[in-house]
Parts: C-alpha cells; structure tokens; sequence
C-alpha cells in the first residue's frame, strides 16, 4: 500500500511537471506573440499587409502554410537578410527583392517569426529563440 | 384654429429659407494665390482670384511613350511620389490608392498619377513590372519617369510634396507619402496622406464632391 502511495505521488509530479512546462510554453509563445505583432507592424506590415495578404504580386502573401512548413529553417534567414530568390506561394510565383533587417537581434527575428507562422491561418507552435539563433548561425 | 394655420405655415416658410441657404459642399484650393484684373466675356472689368496650377509637364511613361500634361487636362487626378524599391511607406500608399483606383476604374473623369523619384533605377521597364506586378493595366494610371531636376521640383514647387535624395535613409531617398488632388482646371484641391487609411477614405468621398463642382 505504502509503495502504491509513493508510486501514485511520484506520477502526479511527473505530471506536474509536464503540465507547468507547458504553461510556461504557453507563456513564452504569447510573450513571443505579442512582442512578434509590434515588430511585424513597423518593418513587415507595409509590403506583407495587416493581415498578411501581401501586395498584389510585389510582396507575397504569408498564408501559405505548406511554404512557411517547407522552408521552417530558413525563415528566419530571409527575415534577417532578405531575399530576391524567386518563390511560388500558394501555386504563384513571385520574384522581388525582400530588403534585410540586420538590424534585428536573434530574440527579434525569432518573435516575428513565431507571430507570423502563427498568424493569418497558420498554426505552427512555438520556436524558442536559442532554436533560432542556431538557424541564423547557418544561414547560407 | 387659424392661428396653427399660419404657425405651420411659418415653420415650412423658415425652413424653406434655411435650406435654400445651405451652400453645396466645396473643396478649399491649397497653395498661392492673387488676385488678377480680367475682362469677362462682356469686356467688363473685374477683380478675380488666380489660384496655383500644376504647369505643363512632358515625362515618359511605364509604355516608354512620351506622356504630357494633355492626358491629364480636363480630367480630376490624383498625384504622388515613390519609387519601385522602396520599402517603407510606398507599399502602403500604394495599396491604399490601388483601392481608391478600383473605386473610379470606370469613371473616364478620373485618372492617377505617379511620379518615380529614383531617377537612376526607375526606368520605364522597371514602372511597367511594378506597374503590373502591382495589378495595374492600361492608360488611366502613368507611372512617369523623368530627370532629377524635372520632377523634384515639380513636386517640391507644384505639387508641394516634400522629396529628395539622403544616403542615410534606408532605401536611399526621403519624401512625403502625400496623395494630391488635382481638379480639372489643374488647381490642387486636397491633399491626403496615402499612409493613413481614414485619409484615403475622405478621398474616396472628395473625388465625387469635386467632380460635381463641374457637373452645372
């Protein structure tokens, strides 16, 4: 019985622990959220639009869910540096040049980003940003 | 009995006369004016304001055709500044003008004109991609490009639109996000910030206003 008591007790912790890890996810990705929308209004917004529907076929839209999923590690990279590779989103291409934003530090990047992958129809979690640092140390 | 009678009657009677009071809507004129001594058609002499006008212009366009003031005289259009690389407050201007674009697509009295102030990229092919890209066709929208000096002081003396060139500004040049109302005298008649979209919604209603100042 005592042994049953210990098991059940240690099981609740492990439970616990889980259950408080993911609210501390959940906290980070609101924070994250919420910091991601400043900085996506003042340097995204005005190519990629208010609700990310981009501009006609100068600034493509960021409601291509597969494309966002696709290209998860380089997301980070474009946002940085920019871009003037040629993409198709949702089944059109595109091929403009995306201006760099060296100016904004890894926790930065990392903010925006999870606000956009999670925004406008997507729905892909959080990255937290040490996960992103990484991504922007090899960027090609 | 007679007393209501005629009570009734005063209200209608004074209401008549404030209404008939009431001045059509008119858009204010910006920029300088003076007052000129003319002949009118009788060859009486009178005093009469002489506002600012826009004055002749000769630029190519996204076509690479030379395009002049004429594609624009006798018609209400709206001017503004950018350039195809920029990445500030263009975009935004021009995703707000594109609506009031859609709104007067078919109304033949409205027109749009934008001026390119990168004079060493913007060349005319490079409008015509922009222009397309932007999901703009056809003559009822001149993307115009000309020299420095043509179209700085176009906008900075005519237009009064602040523009210029600053190595320190991300994309290389600075300028106001204006949207000029021009009416079909070439006279500026408003003046709204292409940044701001209640701005451009008070365009939106100011194009019909001034059109019908010419409609008597």
């Amino acid at each position: 019985m005592r042994k049953y008591i210990i098991h059940s007790i240690f099981l609740f912790a492990i439970i616990a622990i889980i259950i408080s890890c993911q609210n501390q996810e959940t906290i980070d990705l609101q924070n994250y959220m919420s910091n991601g929308k400043d900085i996506y209004k003042t340097r995204c917004q005005n190519c990629h639009g208010e609700n990310g529907e981009g501009l006609g076929k100068l600034a493509p839209p960021l409601t291509d869910s597969v494309f966002l999923k696709n290209n998860k590690t380089r997301l980070a990279c474009i946002i940085r540096n920019g871009t003037n590779e040629k993409m198709t989103i949702n089944g059109k291409e595109y091929q403009e040049k995306m201006p760099a934003f060296p100016e904004l530090a890894d926790i930065d990047v990392a903010q925006v980003m999870v606000y956009i992958t999670n925004s406008f129809g997507n729905n892909q979690g959080f990255v937290p940003y040490n996960k992103v640092s990484i991504h922007l140390q090899n960027c090609k | 009995m007679n007393k209501i009678i005629s009570s009734i009657a005063i209200c209608l009677l004074s209401i008549a006369i404030l209404s008939s009071c009431k001045q059509d809507k008119k858009l204010p004129f910006y920029g300088e004016r003076h007052a000129e001594t003319v002949r009118d058609a009788a060859g009486v002499e009178k005093i009469d304001t002489v506002y600012q006008t826009i004055p002749n212009w000769a630029f190519l366009n996204q076509d690479s055709v030379l395009t002049t003031n004429k594609a624009t005289d006798g018609k209400v259009y709206i001017a503004d500044f950018f350039f195809t690389s920029c990445s500030t407050i263009c975009p935004t201007m021009h995703r707000n003008l594109m609506t009031v674009y859609n709104e007067f697509k078919t109304n033949p009295e409205v027109m749009f004109v934008s001026h390119t102030i990168d004079f060493k990229y913007d060349k005319p092919s490079v409008l015509k991609k922009y222009a397309q890209k932007l999901g703009v066709d056809g003559k009822k929208w001149q993307f115009l490009y000309g020299s420095k000096d043509s179209v700085y002081t176009l906008a900075e003396k005519n237009y009064l639109v602040a523009v210029g060139e600053d190595s320190t500004a991300k994309d290389g040049y600075i300028h106001q996000g204006y949207l000029v109302l021009i009416d079909k005298d070439r006279r500026i008649r408003g003046a709204y910030d292409g940044t701001k979209e209640d701005q451009v919604e008070q365009l939106k209603k100011d194009i019909p206003v001034l059109l019908a100042e010419y409609k008597k």
